[in-house]
């Protein structure tokens, strides 16, 4: 089998949970070979990152080179191909940068991609057995991908438990003497950091989170009316912002706000993954939706098949009662 | 010269009465002559609209609306002051015309009007003249102390109109006095040299003549050619000044009555002159700029007499939406006066949405048509609103909104995309299986009558209820009919009211055949929508009637009886919607069906039948999210509470949904609840005598 | 500039039920319908809309068969000024490198500034832009949400975490995948559509295009869907059943013991 290796995303010289869970992956794919990391970066931060993943590992090659301190997809691809030795596996997060870099560096390593999965079946002569979901989420289907002369896989953050730490004490390799001069043809300028609005749902530890079940922008007010009972906080899942019913800052979700809250009731949401990405900590999940096939049932602790316009006026009024506070 | 001669013998000013007169006839006819010919200039380069078929039924509505003013009286306080001033206008028009003619003429007399009847036309019209005269007072006065609420022009259409209301006002009050003055001051010089002029007693001249009763006789003739000559600079004046603002609907009242639209309920084809089949060919649809509207349309924006009554009983404007219909013709006159000016050459047409007009105001209409019903002049809005939304639809400006549901319906049918298949599912639930069978009618399976159910009844889980209500009723009493299923499609009415036509067209094509194949004598329909479309939009069909109607029939001939509903202590009120109501004027059968329920306490809210509130809108309304201050349902919600009402009845889909959620929002959960009138009549009924006699003796076996 | 934008016919997902079939390994296709894909339609309305400033063309080119003319022609109505299929049967069953190659091929036969696609399709890869771009070896961006013209380069900005902007400045002629949400699509109407009803569009196959017949088609697909299915639902959520008022208190109890009574 190939050698495996390992994207590691990182922030101000820590390792995102996504390391682990990529470490589980790779096991999944040939328990028997120790994987590899690949951290890329420059100055105090890698070597920091590089340090701290030791555990995980065999290996832990560091690309070091000041064009890579910001984690531009199109400088790390280049990186990486002149690196990565032929038939490498390289496994990736599936999250707005593994979008970013895998399509393109499956081509140039001239071996198979394959994105988003959620389960690993083994290999079977060559052919790696994954699972994946198509049509946003709404089904599950088993691939097969040709990993003879390596592969590109993106793994969906979240889909694997991480792997526990062990004591593998990896060795430091500086791989950033191979990775020469770069090509810069996409600039990173700046960040424009989202609005945080009015309420900011990250520090709230309960919040009352509202989907396309809610049906129309009115109805916010009854999830609004139970979150002031409750002293929570509104969020929503992307359907709801793109409807324009809520702010950008309140949604919930891979392309919004993580949130690590103690209580999170989702309400009209169906649960496409992308929602319940920045949904961290698990917190207990509450979910009222009128669909009992919603995905959501699947991750939630406790629910409620009902109407969610329904019963949240109704959730409401014992809130209130318990409060003391006259229903209205 | 002494003594009191026709002003056509003035000879010691410049110029000689006479020549002085008939120069200010000349210069006011011609002036007038040409106004009007500018003014026509849009019309003639505006889009056709065959408005001269069937002169008899356009001249009945002359002698109702026009000559009868019928609508008036409906805001009874200005209504009787306007019955009056316009009688006043009528009767004085002859005198008008007779005194501007003495100036020329001095002897003249109109033909007819000699001797007594002569007398009496006088005597008539220095009432009519002291009459109009109070009322332009009173008018001046309610504009500049009272205010009504009507008259308020926001902020953003602009500033105050009451200047120059109070301008026109004491314009033709000038008029009044200086008419009056003329015949007091004759009559007091008369008088001076025995002869006698006689004046209505108390009227304005004869008041004056009372003040005249000491002036000089020199005094007396220049008051009296003074009077003369302000009367006639006045007239033209006026005349001319008329068509520059809302005063011009004294000239095109007539003709804006009638050239009225004369078919209800349905909108205009998308171009007059253009059939169906060459549409492909028009090369832009709707109104853009404003020569795309057609000629009537503009001759409306001309005939606006800025009275605010639309923009009063307008649910849009109620809500805080950005629509004042009002202020939709105000705005196109405007237009129209700046970029075809009376002097000047015509400019170049911009869009008018984006610059007088913003789309969210184009897309807030319900097409309620309750301005359409208040409007004294016979204004039309609604055509005017699916032709600019056509225009919209065209460029591809619409709302994202209202893009999906749009693409549902060409795709699956229905706003919702749902399958085809499950259009009939409610009909097989199985407590509902137990009371009732349903066909589904096609090809090889006929009925006698076709229960067209329509997309809300159909998929909405609420509005199902309606559905099997309705069919049970129809069952019970033994009515043959069946439904479409999956080949009915939306009947498209609000498709067509949004602007797309040609989705509309393909609607209605697929379910005309749908309908002929299912071979039915008889349509009916629980959803006032449909039966809109299907009694107006659509063409050779079996008739149609909503299942309120069919109800009120069956219970006269009795094959219908209504047991009592539990006494409950409840309210009800019946909300009338606005396509089976104001646009078809079906007000009493449900009414008659309510009343026949025993014990059901009945209460009307004060608007109501022809006046009733739109509840928010049918169809696409449900998706479009407007800029509003307030719910339309939730406005109609809180009538129906201040009409002591704790139930509201209604015969809609529409109207249920958007009260029941109205409720919600509203907070009046658990004080007011909804019912729609099939379910209740379904809840009610009970089983004809004979069929429980029947029961009764197979038990006895 | 000349822009091509690489749309795909996908089943509408709110206009379907996407379930299992009776068989049990693929999708219920019956009764399916069709539409652009959602970020392709998007692409499609940012390159006329920069059409529309700078001036140029804009091309619609997709992979399939004849079914997905009914895509293209919508597109041509929408405001593109031309539309290409690329059709052989040595293309079917290709995976999304085999796309990738087709379309490198249609591209080298033309002349383009700037190349757009949707950010992912109904399987979810997101990856026929990213692919296309190495292949042409153009720079590449994706999950674009804006973008500014500036001579030969362009300023864009890209969705990622938080919901916070990337601003990155790229070279031209680049390949960007289009993220939702980046405009407000006009609307195409049935009249719009009937009015292009008969615009010729170009088919183009093997013929006409440079295709290494060994990279595309079912054979040399290195990755394969084997089937759908829906997992047999492992631990799941404990669904309460009562009246809605046992319900109501049923969370409130729970809300309250997770500490989340303030």
């Amino acid at each position: 089998m190939s050698r495996i290796f390992v994207c590691i995303a990182h922030r101000n010289g820590v390792a995102e949970d996504t390391a682990a869970e990529l470490v589980s992956a790779a096991r999944a794919i040939d328990p028997s070979v120790a994987p590899t990391a690949l951290v890329a970066g420059h100055g105090r931060d890698i070597d920091t990152v590089c340090e701290s993943v030791r555990p995980l590992f065999a290996e832990v090659w560091k690309l070091g080179n000041e064009a890579l301190s910001y984690p531009n997809a199109e400088l790390m691809r280049q990186a990486l191909v002149r690196a990565l030795p032929p038939q490498s596996i390289v496994l990736v997060p599936h999250d707005h940068f593994g979008i970013d870099l895998s399509p393109g560096l499956a081509v140039k390593l001239n071996s198979a991609y394959v994105p988003d999965i959620v389960a690993i079946e083994g290999v079977e002569q060559n052919w790696l057995k994954v699972v994946r979901q198509e049509f946003g989420g709404q089904i599950y289907a088993h691939a097969r991908c040709d990993v003879s002369s390596g592969a590109v896989i993106n793994v969906r953050p979240g889909g694997f438990k991480a792997e526990a730490a062990t004591a593998l004490n990896g060795v430091i390799v500086d791989k950033s003497p191979d990775i020469g001069t770069l090509t810069v043809r996409r600039r990173y300028l700046e960040t424009i950091v989202a609005e945080s609005g009015a309420v900011d749902i990250t520090k709230h530890s309960v919040l009352v989170s509202v989907g396309r079940g809610m049906q129309e922008k009115d109805n916010i007010a009854i999830a609004e009316e139970l979150a002031e009972a409750l002293g929570a906080a509104v969020s929503c899942s992307r359907p709801v912002v793109d409807a324009r019913w809520l702010e950008k800052s309140r949604q919930v979700g891979s392309s919004g706000k993580t949130v690590k809250p103690k209580v999170y009731l989702a309400c009209g949401i169906s649960g496409a993954f992308q929602h319940l990405a920045g949904i961290k900590g698990n917190p207990f999940l509450i979910a009222i939706n009128k669909n009992p096939k919603a995905p959501i049932f699947q991750v939630a602790d406790v629910g409620i098949v009902d109407d969610v316009l329904e019963f949240l006026p109704e959730l409401t009024k014992k809130v209130q009662e318990l409060r003391g506070v006259s229903a209205k | 010269m002494v003594g009191i001669y026709s002003p056509a013998l003035l000879s010691d000013w410049l110029v000689p009465g006479k020549s002085l007169f008939l120069a200010i006839h000349i210069i006011g006819i011609v002036l007038f002559a040409y106004i009007v010919a500018r003014r026509l200039v849009p019309l003639y380069r505006a889009q056709a609209d065959p408005r001269f078929d069937q002169p008899l039924a356009r001249l009945k509505n002359v002698g109702k609306y026009w000559f009868g003013q019928w609508k008036h009286p409906r805001y009874p306080f200005a209504g009787v002051m306007h019955i009056l001033i316009f009688a006043g206008f009528l009767l004085l028009a002859t005198r008008a015309f007779t005194l501007l003619i003495v100036g020329v003429s001095p002897n003249f007399v109109m033909p007819g009007l000699s001797g007594k009847t002569g007398h009496l036309y006088n005597v008539v019209t220095d009432y009519a003249a002291t009459v109009v005269f109070l009322c332009m007072v009173v008018a001046v006065v309610r504009r500049v102390v009272f205010k009504p609420a009507r008259y308020d022009v926001p902020a953003r259409f602009g500033k105050s109109h009451t200047a120059d209301a109070v301008f026109l006002l004491g314009l033709i009050a000038v008029l009044m006095l200086a008419d009056s003055f003329f015949a007091a001051s004759e009559a007091a010089g008369r008088a001076r040299i025995d002869e006698s002029m006689q004046l209505a007693f108390l009227s304005l001249p004869w008041l004056l003549r009372v003040g005249f009763s000491s002036t000089s006789l020199a005094a007396l003739w220049v008051i009296n050619v003074t009077a003369y000559l302000v009367h006639a600079v006045t007239f033209y004046f006026l005349l001319c000044y008329r068509p520059f603002g809302i005063q011009f609907h004294v000239e095109t009242s007539l003709f804006s009555v009638y050239f009225a639209k004369l078919e209800r309920g349905t909108v205009k084809p998308v171009r007059w002159d253009v059939p169906e089949d060459h549409l492909d060919q028009v090369k832009s649809f709707g109104v853009k700029k404003f020569e795309d509207f057609t000629w009537k349309q503009i001759l409306d924006f001309y005939s606006c007499a800025d009275c605010g009554r639309c923009a009063d009983k307008c649910p849009a404007n109620a809500a805080g939406r950005p629509l004042a219909p009002r202020f939709l013709t105000i705005k196109a006159r405007d237009y129209a006066f700046e970029h075809y000016p009376v002097f000047g050459k015509a400019n170049n047409s911009n869009p008018l949405v984006g610059t007088i007009y913003s789309e969210d105001e184009i897309w807030s209409c319900t097409t309620c048509g309750a301005c359409e019903e208040e409007c004294p002049l016979l204004v039309e809005y609604i055509d005017k609103i699916v032709d600019l939304r056509r225009g919209l639809i065209d460029s591809g400006t619409v709302p994202q909104s209202l893009q999906k549901p749009l693409k549902a319906l060409e795709s699956r049918g229905n706003p919702y995309g749902k399958m085809e298949k499950k259009r009939a599912d409610w009909t097989r639930t199985a407590e509902f299986q137990q009371d009732c069978t349903v066909k589904v009618l096609d090809q090889k399976t006929h009925a006698d009558v076709l229960y067209f159910v329509d997309s809300v009844t159909s998929y909405d889980n609420r509005m199902q209820s309606v559905a099997r209500a309705t069919s049970r009723i129809l069952s019970k009493t033994g009515t043959d009919f069946g439904v479409l299923g999956p080949t009915e499609a939306d009947s498209g009415h609000e498709v067509r009211r949004f602007g797309e036509e040609m989705l509309f067209q393909a609607l209605r094509d697929h379910n005309v055949e749908a309908i002929q194949n299912a071979g039915v004598k008889r349509i009916v329909t629980s959803d006032p929508h449909a039966y809109n479309a299907l009694k107006h939009d659509y063409r050779d069909l079996p008739p149609v009637e909503h299942i309120s109607q069919v109800i009120a029939k069956e219970l006269k001939a009795g094959s219908i009886q209504l047991g009592p509903r539990e006494v409950d202590g409840k309210f009800y009120t019946y909300h009338d919607p606005c396509y089976l109501g104001r646009h078809n004027q079906v007000y009493e059968d449900p009414r008659t069906v309510l009343d026949a329920i025993p014990g059901l306490k009945r209460v009307e809210m004060k608007r109501s039948r022809d006046r009733s509130f739109c509840c928010g809108g049918g169809g696409l309304m449900l998706f479009y999210e407007p800029k509003e201050e307030q719910r339309m349902g939730v406005l109609r919600v809180r009538m129906a509470a201040d009409a002591g009402a704790n139930v509201i009845v209604t015969a809609c889909p529409f109207c249920m949904t958007n009260i029941e959620d109205a409720i919600k929002v509203g907070g009046l959960e658990g004080q007011m609840s909804v019912i729609d009138l099939a379910e209740l009549v379904d809840q009610c009924m009970v089983v004809p005598v004979r069929e429980a006699e029947h029961e009764i003796a197979a038990v006895g076996d | 500039m000349e822009i091509l934008v690489c749309v795909k016919r996908v089943p509408d997902t709110s206009e379907n039920e996407i379930e299992l079939n009776a068989a049990g390994n693929d999708i219920e296709r019956d009764e399916l319908v069709y539409s652009i894909n959602e970020p392709d339609n998007y692409a499609v309305e940012e390159a006329l809309q920069i059409r529309d400033r700078v001036g140029g063309n804009v091309t619609v080119v997709t992979v399939g068969s004849e079914d997905d003319e009914e895509v293209l022609r919508r597109q041509l109505a929408m405001g593109a000024n031309q539309a290409f299929l690329l059709y052989d049967e040595a293309f079917e069953g290709s995976d999304g490198r085999g796309i990738a190659t087709i379309l490198k091929e249609f591209v080298l036969k033309g002349h383009y500034d700037l190349i757009l696609t949707g950010v992912q399709a109904d399987d979810g890869a997101a990856q026929v832009g990213g692919m296309l771009a190495a292949m042409l070896d153009y720079p590449f961006a994706s999950l674009v949400n804006s973008i500014e013209v500036d001579s030969s380069k362009l300023r864009i900005g890209r969705e990622i975490e938080g919901g916070n902007r990337e601003i990155s400045e790229i070279d031209l002629p680049c390949v960007l995948s289009i993220q939702t949400g980046i405009n407000e699509p006009r609307y195409v109407g049935m009249r719009g559509i009937r009015q292009v009803a008969s615009v010729p569009i170009a088919t183009f196959g093997t013929g006409e295009l440079n295709v290494d017949e060994a990279l595309v088609g079912a054979g040399a697909a290195k990755v394969k869907r084997v089937d759908y299915f829906v997992p047999v639902l492992g631990k799941s959520a404990e669904i309460l059943s009562g009246s809605r008022e046992a319900n109501a208190e049923k969370v409130l109890e729970l809300i309250a013991a997770k500490g989340g009574l303030k």
